[in-house]
């Protein structure tokens, strides 16, 4: 029994000393993201919300950053709220808040696709249009999803990005994440259907590889791919993980422009190989620019000029005209290809995400 | 009839002695199943990858071993090998011109302080190491993402001369593996010549009778649990440095992996026994089924598979040896 009193006793400790990190660790963070919160003030504005994932994250700063910069444009007042920790309840919490400010509308980022519902409907029904952008709510807590790009267009722009720089010729292979990751699977289909396209026809795929999203596995696996593949041109690697892999083994051996790498990473993670050529680009979302088309929608929604049907279009700002499109949850506006990061713009970018 | 007991003894005891030559034989074996389907196997350049990617494993193994033989146990190491490298790249992150030693030195030093942890609570606490190692696996994981703001620290923002520890050669010998060759070197010399060495081995397989023949128990445990997390400090610098980032979640689940490279060493869970050129040898075996398995055309289901089985077999052989030898010194002391 003693030993187990004693055992209470340091958990406890080690659970207070956690409790006392994470207190620290958001309110590090909680600072910048109600910077933006510009409160009240009832001067006939129109108030749009957003509501991010969580505070402190660059990522989200971007996107709350495009959001801002569409309201402001369009004559709004923007609201930009997270929650100190990824969690549904702060989402929830903050929702509640913003319900009560009789707020115009209200975009969401979710923590959870399906536990937002009640709080989401509750604020649909006091007239406030919801919609949600980057990571979906369903389709009963929104009137439409702001989406990043669509399967295809990831799929097909990493090919043609691949075949550009192999001038169309040679064996290329792709290093995934886990051999069950739905986006990248569904990805790589896009990528083998946009091969058969006659363009193609002297590029050979060889070999979908899975690193896991671990950066051993990753490494040993594009070190087995060099190994069986001597004249491997290119690895496409469509993960944040397996495509920083890749490049670093590329780099120590010495492979720059014998074999390329490309997909979508993190512009933090792939700054020293864009700069070091073994990547000449990458993609990836633009999280100003998503932000930016969800600003417009929600101004777009609140104004009544759209409602979140088929076929709806409108004007967003500097980015064009956007419809809305069919999915096979609800509605969305995709905000068209991923954004190209390379050796001309990869200094600005790789501090921000 | 006493002749043939001592022939059947010799055998027996000469298996148990030469374990580590049947998992030399193993890996010879499954060197050559890979040789035939995929020839670039026993290239030169991919035997470097394989050491190289294996030296990580093997140094953090050897450390698990003197662990395991206390019957103890560290799930904490992957925790610790993450926490040490974020504190080292955000270290090198701020002062670019740090020393790549220094570095190691602030690494090894944070993982010591994670394993004096772990000691106190094993030795003067007394939780078992199980839970004590549990509990601190994820006060180590939750300090590491607090610390690095969830943030990664990415290649651009390491010094070269910090990614080169990974990458340069020490008399012709990649780092990594030179590091690897001089802890394993020591520690065949620590366990087999020194007093505190053989100590670990006493109170692992008796440690009733090994206190009381006057072995200071508290401080071999707190010993073993501060050269676990002094490794596993090393290996977090080590591991940041060869893959140019470092993440929170870095080497999440390692700790499993280190324990079934000692397990397939021989190293006994019962505490007691443990060779240190056989958790070399389980080591080099899981580097090969790593590397090897990559090469041949395998899908990533059958990869596990094959890794687990394989697994499951060597400690299969384990217990039958130990069985066989337990059995036979039972019917001696009956004649």
């Amino acid at each position: 029994m003693k030993k187990f009193g004693i055992l209470g006793i340091v958990l406890t400790a080690i659970l207070a000393l956690l409790v006392a990190c994470g207190d620290q660790g958001a309110a590090g963070g909680s600072e910048e993201g109600s910077g933006g919160d510009t409160g009240g003030g009832d001067d006939g504005d129109k108030r749009h919300a957003i509501v991010f994932k969580s505070t402190g994250n660059p990522f989200g700063e971007k996107l709350m950053e495009g959001f801002e910069d569409a309201v402001q444009e369009a004559g709004g007042e923007a609201i930009l709220r997270a929650p100190e920790q990824p969690t549904v309840e702060g989402q929830i919490q903050i929702i509640e808040e913003l319900i009560s400010q009789q707020i115009d509308s209200l975009t969401i980022v979710g923590n959870d696709y399906d536990g937002l519902e009640p709080v989401l409907t509750k604020a649909m029904d006091r007239g406030i249009e919801v919609l949600s952008t980057d990571s979906a709510v369903n389709e009963n807590s929104r009137m439409v999803h702001v989406n990043q790009a669509d399967p295809e267009a990831i799929g097909r722009i990493q090919i043609e990005a691949v075949a550009e720089m192999i001038d169309y010729e040679g064996e290329i292979a792709v290093l995934s994440a886990t051999s069950q990751a739905s986006n990248q699977n569904l990805w790589i289909e896009w990528m083998k259907k946009e091969l058969e396209n006659a363009d193609y026809e002297n590029m050979e795929l060889v070999e979908v590889t899975y690193g896991d999203d671990l950066r051993d596995k990753s490494v040993s696996e594009t070190e087995a791919l060099l190994q069986s593949y001597p004249d491997l041109k290119a690895i496409i690697a469509p993960t944040t993980v397996g495509i920083a892999a890749a490049s670093k083994v590329i780099t120590d051996k010495g492979l720059q422009g014998e074999v390329v790498v490309t997909g979508l990473g993190l512009p933090s993670e792939m700054a020293e190989y864009i700069q070091n050529e073994v990547s000449p680009w990458m993609y990836l979302w633009n999280p100003i620019e998503l932000g930016y088309l969800a600003g417009y929608t929600a101004v777009a929604l609140s104004d009544g000029e759209i409602t979140g049907d088929v076929g709806d279009t409108f004007e967003a700002g500097d980015l064009g005209s956007y419809e809305v499109t069919e999915t096979e949850d609800g509605t969305e506006v995709l905000l068209g290809d991923p954004f190209r990061f390379d050796i001309d713009n990869i200094d600005e970018w790789k501090d921000v995400y | 009839m006493t002749e043939k007991n001592l022939l059947k003894h010799i055998n027996l005891a000469n298996i148990s002695k030469f374990r580590e030559f049947g998992l030399l034989g193993f890996i010879v074996l499954l060197a050559i199943v890979f040789q035939i389907l995929n020839p670039a196997f026993l290239t030169f350049g991919n035997l470097a990858d394989l050491t190289k990617n294996t030296a990580i494993l093997s140094i953090l193994a050897l450390g698990m071993m003197l662990v395991l033989i206390t019957r103890g146990i560290d799930l904490s190491i992957g925790a610790t090998l993450a926490l040490s490298g974020m504190i080292a790249a955000l270290t090198v992150r701020e002062f670019p011109g740090l020393s790549p030693l220094l570095a190691i030195l602030i690494g090894i030093v944070v993982g010591v302080i994670c394993g004096v942890v772990l000691g106190f609570l094993v030795s003067k606490v007394g939780i078992l190491p199980i839970i004590a190692s549990l509990g601190l696996m994820n006060a180590y994981r939750g300090l590491t993402y607090w610390i690095s703001g969830r943030e990664w620290v990415s290649a651009y923002q390491m010094p070269a001369s910090f990614k080169d520890i990974a990458t340069s050669s020490i008399l012709g010998i990649n780092t990594l593996v030179f590091i690897a060759i001089m802890i394993f070197l020591f520690f065949y010399y620590f366990v087999n010549n020194t007093i505190t060495g053989r100590q670990i081995y006493a109170l692992g397989s008796n440690p009733d009778s090994a206190k009381i023949s006057g072995i200071n128990s508290h401080k071999v445990y707190m010993l073993v649990y501060t050269m676990m997390g002094g490794l596993s400090g090393l290996a977090g610098v080590l591991w940041v440095s060869k893959f140019a980032s470092a993440q929170g979640n870095t080497a999440s689940g390692y700790e499993l992996t280190v324990i079934a490279a000692c397990i397939l060493g021989g190293v006994s869970i019962n505490g007691g026994i443990g060779k240190v050129t056989g958790v070399l040898l389980g080591a080099v075996l899981l580097g090969v089924l790593d590397n090897g398995l990559p090469l041949i055309d395998v899908s990533p289901f059958w990869q596990m598979g094959i890794e687990g089985a394989i697994i499951l077999i060597a400690v299969l052989f384990n217990t039958i040896v130990k069985q066989t030898v337990e059995k036979s010194h039972r019917l001696r002391r009956v004649i």
